[in-house]
């Protein structure tokens, strides 16, 4: 019942509701980026990380340190966060959590997938997976020869399963199949994603369609401009936009067609949402997009958390947290490699 | 009169000890001896003047990394000593102070001692471990494999089909036997792979292998009786042997593929059986070769450990007070010859001399040829409020910290509280048996108090025990206030003589009906015992019990005024007394005031009048005449005035409320920039408001003393209901059982609902009585806690 969520919905979510919320509270602020950027050393960094929830994750770590650690360390953190997230959570908010971690799943078969292809050790490659998107047979990932193998052997026990249904064929896995793989993968789960927000209505579909929506567009970008090139067909290109988003339909028809960037450019501008992120870079750049992409992100995730009596807070705060370790990273590596000039390039600045 | 009132002896706690500001210009040289010396002494609390830079710019930065690099490692070595479970008791004898440096030395050759040791003793136990599962391996699997080649190859696939059907390849004692009649293994190109597998991971790994092989294996599968430790968490897990069988070779690298993602290690076992048995005599020199070089190692290595742990504790406490002393020291400002550190903070101002003394000495130990610079400054903000607590006054500030720390030298309530918090606690929880029970608990308390004090206790004993002392004074009210209410159990006792009622006749049959006559003085102590279950009982009780709470709540509330008159004088605001207190005082006394007057009169002289009727008709129709309800000469005219009063102080409280321009100026707050401005308008809405306040509060607040009555009538009933229909019901059968049981939930129900949920519930009530209708009245709670650098504070929390 739209509107009323106000009345049941803290029966099951209200605890989680403010328990991620109080985790909000602890993301980094601009004044915590601004001290850390001026850290001589990755010993600072950890130093002034211990006055922060990462504290008590980086404290046993003996120096000197690694950016690896850093970035694992609190990535460890976010896992820990949302394992507690997800012990409380009851149906359908435990749904909606698992569906978070979907995309690292997929990210975590391409990845190992792509490395057995290029006959690296399976250890070595687990290790570099993301932990919120490993199961339990992720290993065996390694025995695949083919994608019915693989979706047969291993990925039928996974949530993975059905959105493979549309990418099984006997053809032998190669890098352009995998790219492929990934990309119809994603859009399956986007779109499942999509419309398991919109049956839990309410506030959660409306605001989740929003960033979902984004995230399709952004790929759809993504897609277009790293085929620009390639031996992708243009049906075939068009077969891995999502089908909903902003873009969609008839941005999507465009987009197919596009042969350079500013083409790209020239479709996008007309769409109001993204018409301010083209508008900042100059013509024939694409460097800084994602920089731009993930800003609005930022901003857009950060706006979920304005309205109450909804999931997408979950949503939007496991997004925030990824950003915020994608920007200690960077930093790290910055300050690491004595590039501090180049600190501001890519960190993104929340709250 | 003033006179009198400032020659009253100082009293500690009455308000906070008076603060001063100091300034030290410390010579580097001497500083961390100084910073050192003055956290033993723990009376100085630093402002931290760096407050704008991040903890990595600060002037000691790289020594507070130090610290805390050595007390990771040190936190390794506790691990460390934990998981070989070794318990180390320090030394007792005196170790001299080592230099950090030193330390510091120390503490990573141990560390590189015994990561080595670690490191070393994990490859040992790989291969040991190795070793122990080709054993089990060796020993599981041969019994699969018993071979006998007689056999035709015809029956294979009669065996498969057999197991399949089965389809559990759980019962492996019969699997056995099937295995022992039927082995064509080598004839039939029919390969097997051992290996072993932990037990989690099995039934998945069965399920991965029959779909990879699309189901063209057989799986056997038996536990090994012995756990083996996992090396990385160093835990027992349990494993399994298996013994897969199938043909192919695409299929064989496809199961050690397999084998190799669910970190299943493989063995190769021979078919032979001599070779078997040789094999399993290998494996066993070596495994007892191993089993003694690693136990020696682990020996080694606990002694290392053993060396660490004797001043593991020192050690620890050592880093924290260094790592302490850099924090404080990195408050400090460097002047502008650099040469010296400038700190600023508060201290008590008794503590001057001993603060001068401590740097002193600080300068001579550390051969300094400049001494440290002591000198008092003006102070701009508020000073902290520190309060010299002991053991028993402790508990009872932290129940007033608790609503707030107090305003710097603003009357203090825990004074009173010592006093008035057990006593309203009483109030409500009066039975002294219950009280004895209190008491010898609170007692048990005090008894162990040595002990308990140095042990750490779970979260609800550690509150018992830290309000130990209120426990006992509250038991020690209870008793007081049960032997008034002659209540023991609910059950009332003739310890003060006889009754004063007697029966009309012999017989006593109308003593509950009739009632009785009184027939001599009255009972000395506390309540007549006749009263007990008589008709009129609970509208005698409720009438004492709710005058008294009315007496006790307006006794209260004009303490916390009379103290609002203390703090106005105190701080020298006239406009306070005389347009604040005495309205206050006016009306409250000239209206509840004058009721408690009115039932001690009534009390006193036993008169008939209806105090209902009295004070609602003061309001309604003040010159009509009281009738019956007279109490004393004179009541009407005095009515009539006090109604004038009234009206009067409400007006003088509205409009001067007008005057009482800077009420809210704090006098010893703000000298210099913080002065706020001016603004007439919201003080005077604020003061409309106080006084609406007020007025409207005096009617609740007495109100909210009626819960007095209120828990103490549901007491003495609840003790009642569980003393009459649970004892005397039980106690009226004859069998013993019964009675037993009754006995049993009767203790159950004392101890758990009348002792722990009514002290619960009475205790927070009093909570409420103090916070809201007592503190209101003049306590503003808007100070904070002086927090000295002290190291004795460190080590208790730092844990």
């Amino acid at each position: 019942m739209y509107g009323f969520e106000a009345l049941t919905f803290n029966i099951h979510g209200g605890y989680l509701e403010a328990i991620v919320r109080g985790h909000r509270a602890g993301l980094l602020t601009t004044a915590d980026y601004n001290n850390l950027c001026q850290c001589e050393n990755l010993d600072d960094i950890k130093m002034h990380l211990s006055a922060t929830k990462y504290g008590s994750y980086l404290q046993n770590e003996p120096s000197p340190l690694h950016t690896t650690t850093i970035v694992e360390k609190c990535t460890l953190k976010l896992v820990d966060d949302y394992k507690h997230m997800l012990c409380q959570a009851t149906e359908p908010m435990s749904t909606f959590l698992e569906y978070i971690r979907y995309g690292h799943m997929i990210d975590n078969v391409v990845l190992i997938v792509t490395g057995t292809l290029h006959e690296r050790d399976v250890q070595e490659l687990i290790e570099k997976c993301h932990p919120l998107g490993m199961f339990d047979s992720i290993a065996t990932l390694a025995v695949a020869q083919n994608m019915r193998e693989l979706y047969r052997l291993v990925l039928v026990d996974t949530p993975l399963a059905p959105y493979f249904s549309e990418c099984l064929t006997s053809e032998d896995l190669d890098d352009m199949n995998i790219e492929i793989m990934r990309n119809t993968l994603y859009k399956a789960y986007l779109e499942d994603f999509y419309k398991f927000c919109q049956k839990l209505g309410g506030a959660t579909a409306e605001i989740m369609s929003d960033l979902l929506a984004f995230e399709a567009d952004r790929r759809a970008v993504n897609i277009t401009i790293n085929s620009i090139g390639t031996e992708l067909t243009r049906e075939d290109r068009k077969k891995l936009y999502s089908n909903f988003g902003f873009l969609y339909p008839y941005g999507h028809e465009e987009l197919a067609i596009c042969e350079d960037i500013d083409q790209v450019r020239g479709v996008m501008e007309k769409y109001p949402p993204y018409q301010a992120i083209f508008s900042k870079m100059s013509y024939g750049e694409s460097q800084m997009l994602d920089k731009a992409f993930y800003e609005e992100e930022v901003r857009r995730l950060c706006l979920a958390f304005e309205q109450q009596f909804h999931y997408a807070v979950f949503f939007a705060y496991m997004r925030l947290r990824e950003q915020e370790i994608r920007n200690l990273m960077w930093i790290s590596e910055c300050v690491a490699q004595n590039q501090k000039s180049r600190i501001h390039d890519s960190v993104v600045y929340m709250f | 009169m003033d006179d009198f009132l400032d020659k009253l002896p100082e009293m500690d706690l009455m308000r906070s000890e008076k603060m001063t500001l100091v300034q030290l210009i410390i010579p580097v040289e001497s500083a961390h001896r100084c910073v050192t010396y003055l956290g033993e002494l723990g009376l100085l609390q630093f402002r931290d003047l760096n407050a704008d830079k991040s903890p990595f710019q600060r002037t000691f930065a790289t020594q507070v990394k130090r610290c805390g690099e050595m007390s990771r490692k040190l936190r390794f070595f506790k691990d460390q000593i934990d998981k070989a479970g070794l318990r180390c008791l320090p030394r007792h004898e005196i170790e001299p102070d080592i230099e950090l440096g030193d330390l510091e030395r120390q503490l990573a050759d141990h560390e590189h001692e015994v990561l080595e040791m670690n490191s070393n003793s994990e490859k040992l136990r790989l291969t040991y471990n190795e070793l122990l599962e080709f054993k089990i391996v060796l020993q599981k699997a041969s019994g699969f494999l018993v071979s006998s080649n007689a056999h035709a190859i015809g029956d294979e696939t009669e065996l498969h089909e057999s197991t399949y059907s089965n389809n559990g390849f759980i019962e492996s004692s019969s699997l056995l036997e099937q295995e022992m009649r039927h082995e064509p293994l080598n004839q039939s190109g029919l390969r097997f792979i051992s290996g072993i597998i932990n037990k989690d991971k099995l039934l998945k790994f069965e399920r991965m292998l029959f779909r990879a092989t699309r189901g063209n294996m057989l799986f056997n599968q038996t536990p090994s009786d012995e756990e083996i430790m996992d090396p990385s968490t160093s835990e027992m897990v349990e494993k399994i042997v298996f013994v897969v069988f199938f043909s192919g070779e695409q299929a064989r690298t496809k199961i050690l593929k397999i084998c190799e993602a669910f970190g299943a290690n493989c063995y190769p076992v021979p078919e032979d059986t001599t070779k078997q048995r040789q094999l399993t005599r290998e494996v066993l020199s070596r495994l007892s070769d191993l089993e003694a070089t690693l136990d020696a190692g682990t020996r080694h290595r606990n002694n290392a450990l053993n060396a660490v742990g004797y001043s593991l504790t020192k050690w620890m406490t050592t880093v924290r007070r260094e790592k302490a002393v850099y924090d404080t020291l990195n408050m400090l400002n460097f002047d502008v010859t650099k040469k010296c550190l400038v700190g600023e903070g508060w201290c008590p101002t008794f503590a001057k001399t001993q603060i001068h003394e401590v740097l002193q000495r600080a300068t001579f130990d550390s051969n300094s040829q400049v001494g440290v610079i002591f000198h008092v400054m003006q102070a701009v903000e508020s000073p902290p409020t520190y309060f010299r607590t002991n053991k028993l006054t402790n508990a009872f500030q932290e129940i007033i910290d608790a609503y707030g720390v107090a305003r710097y030298q603003e009357a203090n309530p825990a004074v009173y509280s010592v006093v008035t918090y057990p006593f309203l606690f009483a109030v409500m929880f009066g039975d002294w048996g219950h009280g004895l029970c209190l008491l010898l608990g609170a007692l048990y308390l005090l008894a162990r108090e040595r002990k308990l004090s140095t042990q750490k206790l779970g979260s609800f004993m550690e509150m018992l025990f830290g309000g130990r002392y209120v426990i006992l004074l509250m038991a020690l009210f209870s008793i007081y206030c049960g032997l008034i209410y002659n209540e023991f159990f609910s059950v009332p006792f003739h310890i003060f003589g006889g009754s004063a009622y007697k029966c009309r006749d012999a017989t006593c049959s109308d003593a509950y009906t009739v009632g009785l006559v009184k027939y001599r003085d009255p009972y000395p102590f506390g309540v007549d015992p006749s009263w007990r279950g008589s008709r009129t009982e609970l509208p005698y009780l409720n009438s004492l019990k709710m005058k008294m709470s009315i007496l006790l709540g307006i006794a209260q509330m004009n303490l916390g005024l009379i103290l609002s008159f203390f703090n106005a004088r105190f701080f020298g605001s006239s406009l306070d007394i005389r347009y604040q207190f005495i309205p206050q005082m006016i009306f409250l006394n000239s209206l509840f005031g004058y009721l408690s007057l009115l039932i001690i009169i009534k009390w006193c002289t036993g008169s008939q009048a209806d105090l209902y009727h009295v004070m609602i008709y003061m309001f309604l129709s003040p010159t009509e005449e009281l009738g019956e309800n007279e109490l004393f000469w004179g009541q009407r005219p005095l009515q009539a005035r006090k109604i004038h009063m009234e009206r009067f102080q409400g007006r003088t409280y509205g409009v001067l409320g007008t005057s009482e321009v800077d009420l809210d100026v704090e006098p010893d707050s703000a000298r210099g920039h913080q002065e706020e401005e001016f603004n007439f308008s919201e003080i005077f809405v604020h003061q409309l408001i106080h006084s609406i306040e007020f007025v409207l509060g005096s009617v609740s607040n007495t109100a909210s003393y009626l819960r007095l009555w209120a828990l103490s009538l549901a007491h003495s009933e609840l003790s009642t209901v569980f003393y009459e229909k649970v004892l005397l019901l039980a106690w009226g059968y004859e069998n013993i059982l019964i009675r037993l049981i009754g006995v049993v939930v009767f203790a159950f129900a004392t101890a758990f609902i009348l002792l722990m949920m009514e002290t619960l519930s009475a205790f927070l009530h009093a909570l409420r009585l103090h916070w809201v209708e007592f503190m209101g009245k003049f306590f503003h709670g808007d100070g904070y806690k002086f927090k000295p650098f002290s190291f004795a504070l460190i080590s208790d929390d730092d844990e």
